[in-house]
């Protein structure tokens, strides 16, 4: 079967974030970029079916050059080949934007699943999966922990949590999937896997390549606009409870939990 | 890389190198950077979750910590592709080294495994010892351990009392003897063991932990390294087939002094690994810790350690990669049957010998450093050992007595280039002529320096390195043949050539920074060169000074002292701003700047 997994280039988390001069973007200066977590959960969740069920992954990252270095990287992993979405166009888009473009990308491929993310980690919003599906008209299936793919290769069983219970579907392939933390262990960049990865076919692909018109895409073209950033507000310091008995610090602490934070 | 100058060990002191012509970590691949990320995630995510087990000597988990690393292909970057590794170059292998270096103890086991007991067989082992037992390190089913060390043979290594005897049969040395302070001792499979065969010719053996007669002693109580294991090799009437041999029968001195060359320099990247996080994890408290209501980091104290810790680790890193660079160099001029050679690679590596001792001694100094400054940052809690400050200030003190004490290091710089100039490798001699001529003319005050950001750091290093054979020529003039004896005299040589390495180093990798990215993007790596050598030039000028007061009377005493002054002729700069500066960014990123 043929897997097509969808990455995303994002901040580091141990990165400092800060806030740009117009207020609403982030400095980029300092920033390390990285594979988006949760789709290092379908790289690593299409290579374990790969290996299972036989077929080729094939990595689609959207963005400038530096995001060559997170495709490589799943190629490092295992995955067979690469395509990156690249054009000063895109540059500003949004999250319907960002799909148009992946999914022209890969609407002629050969493939029976694809792979993404639940949400990147840094805007957090979790479009780009559904507007994918919604685009190429396939179902999807979001925030994903198990995925079981029949023996024929025909269908596919997901669970998806729910208020500590489990949600399973079934569905028929093709099918998208946007993955969750608890989907597996995400394997590392062997050092023989790297070399290898030197030689594996990376496609570069602008918007005129893939048929798309660049006036649709752009900070010009946005449906979702960013007003303001701001820094989450500075964590007040903690207050220890005095008292000489547990009894006189229960008593403290509800008094405080009265009066002060006022939520008793 | 391949089309470089190629450098002969120990000459940079006489010749200017320009940036294109070193190696730095800007100079990175990608598949640098990626074996780089890979490596501090699996230390990240498998070692450091597990320091406390380790410390309490899991041999089980280290063990099998060390099959991953095998699987990731982290233990195979030196073992050629036939034999089951990955054959790299020796850049990737600094990388691996430096990511293992904040592997705390697992470090340790790592690189003694991978290098001083797995590269003996690498470069000196025939080509069925190869076939049989490097797989089996490579994939880390084996761990590899190198017994060297007696009770009455540290440093003087070559006075072993153990003994190696020829079986009646013919068959078997029977080896008889006990190896002190033996890294991986408690869990090795494979030892690579120096015995004397009849008493007398010291000769290399590959020794099998189930060989009949080889057991190990009592683990060591140690003050750091909690984790490794170290005990004595015992030897008692052990049978070692004489297929497992190493090399050939009286020539053990070659493969032990050049395993220490590689251990030396793989030590260096390790040390300078632990370097980078200690200013990450010193910076990360100092921002937090909170007295006269405001963070420690913005004391001009705490920023001054902050600033010394990361730009001398700076220089560290440069040295390193400067070297690995040269090793490459010099590599890839090797034709395809040379490269296939094990004694063809050792030779490349004994070349740089001196760079070898240099980056082991400036490494493991600043890590020492570091630690220190790391402690007294954490203040109270740096003494306990609920932060990790306590144990890295433990395990960094071996650095300094371990792949050579710094002492037999220091000796060795100035010692074999001395040798070498002796016997022609290494023009030394009509450099160091040439300065007595060069100071009757040169006149610091008629100096024209271009206006680039880093000329007057540039015109240092040079006249540093006409100091360094200057004070070179008058002890060989004064000692001659006795010079070895001096070692108060060769110390001082040795800080001066150590020193002008880093500064040389950090400055060639800024301007090639300065170059490819332009002065805004360098600003920092800019200070950090200016802010090092503002730091160092006086102390060179006294070191200098101290050996030709040792030295010379009189007139020429007063002639030389003045020379000195000519040569270190330096108006000080504004060193406080640039370490606050430094200190700043730091604080900022919360982590190693650079």
């Amino acid at each position: 079967m043929n897997i097509i997994v969808c990455l995303k280039q994002v901040p580091d988390t141990e990165s400092q974030i800060k806030i740009g001069p117009d207020g609403k973007s982030i400095v980029t200066d300092d920033i390390k970029w990285v594979m988006n977590p949760y789709d290092e959960f379908g790289v690593e969740e299409a290579l374990r079916l790969k290996e299972k069920h036989g077929g080729e992954v094939t990595v689609v990252g959207l963005g400038p050059k530096r995001v060559t270095e997170s495709i490589r990287t799943a190629l490092a992993m295992g995955a067979d080949k690469g395509i990156l979405v690249s054009d000063e166009a895109l540059d500003g888009s949004d999250s319907l934007a960002n799909a148009k473009a992946i999914a022209a990308a890969v609407k002629d491929l050969d493939y029976d699943l694809i792979f993404t993310g639940q949400r990147g980690v840094d805007d957090d919003l979790g479009l780009v999966g559904a507007t994918i599906a919604e685009l190429l008209g396939i179902p999807q299936f979001s925030i994903i922990v198990k995925v079981e793919v029949a023996e024929d290769g025909k269908s596919v069983k997901v669970e998806r949590p729910i208020e500590g219970e489990a949600l399973i579907i079934e569905s028929n392939l093709p099918a998208l999937i946007t993955a969750q933390k608890g989907l597996n262990e995400p394997r590392y960049a062997s050092l023989p896997g790297i070399m290898k990865a030197k030689k594996k076919p990376l496609e570069e692909k602008t918007l005129a390549d893939l048929g798309l018109d660049s006036a649709e895409f752009g900070e010009g073209a946005r449906k979702l606009k960013i007003l303001e950033l701001t820094p989450p507000p500075e964590r007040a310091a903690g207050k220890i409870v005095e008292g000489e008995t547990p009894q006189e610090k229960a008593a403290e602490l509800a008094k405080l939990l009265h009066d002060e934070a006022k939520v008793l | 890389m391949g089309d470089n100058r190629i450098f002969a060990g120990g000459e940079f002191l006489i010749t200017d190198v320009t940036p294109e012509e070193v190696f730095t970590p800007e100079d990175f691949t990608d598949e640098h950077s990626m074996i780089l990320e890979t490596v501090k995630d699996f230390v990240e995510k498998e070692i450091y979750p597990n320091i406390d087990k380790l410390e309490e000597k899991d041999h089980d988990l280290v063990l099998s910590l060390l099959g991953k690393a095998g699987e990731l292909g982290l233990l195979g970057t030196d073992v050629p592709e036939e034999y089951d590794g990955l054959g790299l170059d020796k850049v990737s292998t600094t990388i691996v080294a430096e990511a293992m270096g904040t592997a705390a103890a697992f470090g340790v086991v790592y690189g003694a495994h991978t290098g001083i007991g797995t590269l003996p067989i690498v470069y000196f082992g025939n080509e069925e010892q190869k076939q049989k037992y490097l797989p089996k390190l490579a994939s880390g089913e084996w761990c590899g351990a190198y017994c060297l060390t007696e009770s009455g043979a540290g440093t003087d290594a070559l006075n072993a009392k153990t003994k190696a005897v020829l079986s009646e049969d013919g068959k078997y040395y029977i080896l008889n003897g006990e190896k002190m302070f033996i890294t991986n001792a408690g869990y090795a499979s494979s030892f690579i063991v120096y015995a004397k065969v009849n008493g007398e010719q010291f000769t290399g053996f590959i020794v099998e932990k189930d060989f009949p007669g080889v057991s190990t002693g009592k683990e060591e109580e140690k003050m750091g390294m909690h984790g490794s294991s170290t005990r004595p090799v015992i030897l008692e009437d052990a049978r070692v087939p004489v297929e497992n041999v190493l090399f050939e029968i009286g020539k053990g001195h070659k493969i032990a002094f050049n395993s220490l060359n590689i251990g030396r320099w793989k030590l260096g990247a390790s040390v300078m690994g632990s370097c980078k996080e200690s200013v990450t994890q010193a910076v990360k408290y100092a921002n937090g810790r909170i007295q006269f209501k405001a963070p420690i980091s913005s004391f001009g104290m705490i920023k001054t350690k902050l600033a010394n810790m990361a730009v001398k680790t700076y220089m560290s890193d440069s040295m390193m990669y400067r070297l690995a660079g040269m090793f490459d160099d010099k590599l890839a001029t090797l034709d395809a049957d040379a490269k296939k050679s094990g004694a063809e690679k050792i030779k490349v590596i004994e070349e740089y010998a001196p760079e070898c001792s240099i980056t082991k001694v400036f490494g493991s100094e600043v890590l020492d450093y570091c630690v220190d400054e790391y402690v007294q940052i954490l203040g109270g809690y740096g003494f306990c050992s609920d932060y990790p400050a306590e144990r890295y200030y433990r395990d960094s003190r071996i650095n300094r007595i371990w792949e050579g004490t710094n002492e037999i290091n220091r000796m060795l710089v100035p010692g074999t280039m001395m040798k070498r100039a002796l016997q022609g490798r290494l023009n030394l001699l009509p450099a160091a002529q040439a300065i007595a001529g060069e100071l009757m003319t040169y006149s610091p005050l008629s100096v024209q320096l271009p206006d680039t950001p880093l000329a007057l750091q540039e015109h240092m290093v040079k006249m540093t390195k006409k100091i360094a054979l200057m004070v070179a020529g008058v002890a060989a003039q004064k000692f001659g043949q006795n010079l070895a004896k001096e070692q108060e005299v060769l110390a001082v040589l040795a800080d001066i050539i150590i020193e002008i390495f880093a500064m040389e180093s950090g400055l060639l990798r800024t301007i090639k920074i300065i170059d490819k990215e332009g002065e805004e993007k360098a600003e920092y790596h800019i200070a950090a060169v200016k802010s090092y050598v503002d730091d160092i030039i006086p102390q060179i000028e006294a070191w200098a000074k101290k050996v030709i007061a040792y030295v010379e009377e009189g007139d020429m005493l007063r002639t030389q002292l003045a020379g000195i002054k000519k040569l270190a002729r330096y108006q000080p700069i504004d060193g406080v701003s640039l370490k606050r500066a430094i200190a700043d960014r730091i604080i900022d990123l919360e982590a190693y700047p650079f």
